[in-house]
């Protein structure tokens, strides 16, 4: 067992952070479009303060849902442009592996600023300090399966040039399910019919399920679409 | 069994087991059409294989196949190490049109990654980043980023990849694309050197590599 500074999926864990950084890019530039959609929205439908307490939580989750698709269509479109696809398939770590670790770098780099981005658009949205908590939480326990089900979208476009709608029509519908237990579990933290824990511990579940699985679909499809 | 090549703790430096790629009778179909048909050869270390051919004859098809990047129809591909069959894709470099480096990253750092990723352990044959780039002629672009390099830098920057982590099979489709004649001198140097110390190269080309190459393949 190799120590985990020289690792080779460290090393790949590093060198997609440090691309994420550097291009300045997707981290940024999420928060940028999450800071938008939400400011847009009190335009849109009134400011009203207790409308908007009401909904709060489900527009931070669909504006982080639209943040987060905004930055999968690179990738590993990126990769397979550059050629280090080819190589990622000569190491000695199982693909499975590497696309886990490039889509935790990619959680990284531009996942976790909307998390910590959040508490602060809530407070624009009239939320409850308890209901900030349980954005945060939820979005903290939900967006690792956003990511690594946006990684099959992005595998399966990989050769698409502009696969970027093509890849939101495949990722979005996959989505739903963790959209409903998010967002009733952070409307459940505020107060409500439903205890928290409930929908919160699905959608932990639904994040484990999709550690589990979505490896094995997002190395099938590189594999398949590699030749 | 599929074991790794000896890890240099247990391999004295020179004294591992001689190295033989076999390809035996192998066809590739892509899209439905066959080509590569029942291509066979045998390459014991310290050869080179030049593969020729007019353009669309497979010879990009036949070393992505080499390298496991593409399923094969039928044959065999197999590398030994003595008596044992090694996994070919770990002991393989593959160097195709793309250079596999990150434009944002510097040239170090690109390569600081690739030699951590392709090797668990460092082998003792493998060179460190400033002579592997001053074999490549690089060694100005230490730090700048790769994307402000010229194409012709790029490959000399990629050669460098092949340099910082030691594997026997060189598969090169291509090489010398973009390179000036003083890095086509290196680059066959390169490849000569590794030939000496017992390596394979299979390389696909159209022009003059520069260097006596023991065995040719026309596609």
């Amino acid at each position: 067992m190799t120590p985990l500074s020289t690792s080779p999926l460290w090393a790949l864990f590093l060198r997609e952070w440090r691309v994420a950084r550097r291009i300045g890019g997707s981290g940024a530039m999420g928060v940028v479009f999450f800071l938008t959609f939400v400011t847009l929205v009190p335009f849109a439908i009134g400011a009203d303060p207790n409308l908007l307490a009401r909904i709060g939580p489900a527009i931070l989750w669909i504006a982080a849902l639209m943040a987060s698709l905004l930055s999968f269509d690179r990738l590993f479109q990126a990769d397979a442009e550059d050629g280090s696809l080819d190589l990622l398939h000569l190491g000695s770590s199982p693909l499975e592996l590497v696309v886990l670790v490039k889509c935790l770098a990619h959680w990284a780099a531009s996942g976790l600023p909307l998390i910590l981005a959040a508490p602060f658009l809530g407070l624009m949205l009239q939320q409850e300090p308890i209901a900030l908590g349980g954005v945060v939480a939820t979005l903290l326990a939900g967006t690792p399966a956003l990511t690594l089900i946006g990684g099959i979208g992005a595998a399966a476009t990989v050769t698409v040039r502009r696969g970027g709608l093509l890849m939101a029509l495949l990722v979005l519908p996959l989505t739903i399910p963790i959209l409903i237990f998010g967002v009733s579990a952070a409307q459940a933290a505020s107060g409500g019919s439903v205890p928290f824990l409930s929908p919160f511990l699905i959608l932990c579940a639904m994040t484990l399920a999709a550690f589990a699985l979505c490896p094995f679909a997002i190395a099938a499809a590189l594999r398949y679409l590699g030749e | 069994m599929n074991i790794s090549l000896p890890t240099p703790s247990n391999a004295p430096e020179g004294g591992a087991l001689p190295l033989r790629l076999c390809v035996d009778g192998v066809s590739v179909q892509r899209a439905g059409r066959r080509i590569i048909d029942n291509i066979g050869f045998k390459l014991v270390e310290g050869e080179a294989l030049v593969v020729t051919g007019r353009n669309g004859a497979g010879k990009s098809t036949l070393l992505r196949a080499l390298a496991g990047l593409l399923p094969i129809g039928q044959g065999a591909i197999r590398l030994n190490s003595g008596p044992l069959e090694v996994e070919l894709a770990q002991n393989a470099h593959y160097l195709a049109h793309a250079d596999g480096m990150k434009l944002a990253l510097s040239v170090e750092e690109n390569l600081h990654f690739w030699a951590h990723y392709l090797a668990d352990a460092p082998h003792p044959r493998s060179q460190s980043i400033p002579q592997a780039l001053s074999l490549a002629g690089l060694t100005h672009a230490l730090h700048a980023p790769f994307g402000a390099l010229s194409a012709g830098q790029k490959r000399r920057a990629a050669l460098a990849r092949l340099l910082v982590v030691h594997r026997p099979l060189w598969l090169l489709d291509e090489p010398m694309t973009a390179l000036d004649q003083a890095s086509r001198i290196r680059f066959a140097q390169a490849m000569r050197a590794h030939c000496a110390e017992g390596g394979l190269i299979v390389v696909a080309t159209h022009e003059p590599l520069g260097f006596e190459t023991t065995r040719e393949l026309a596609l």
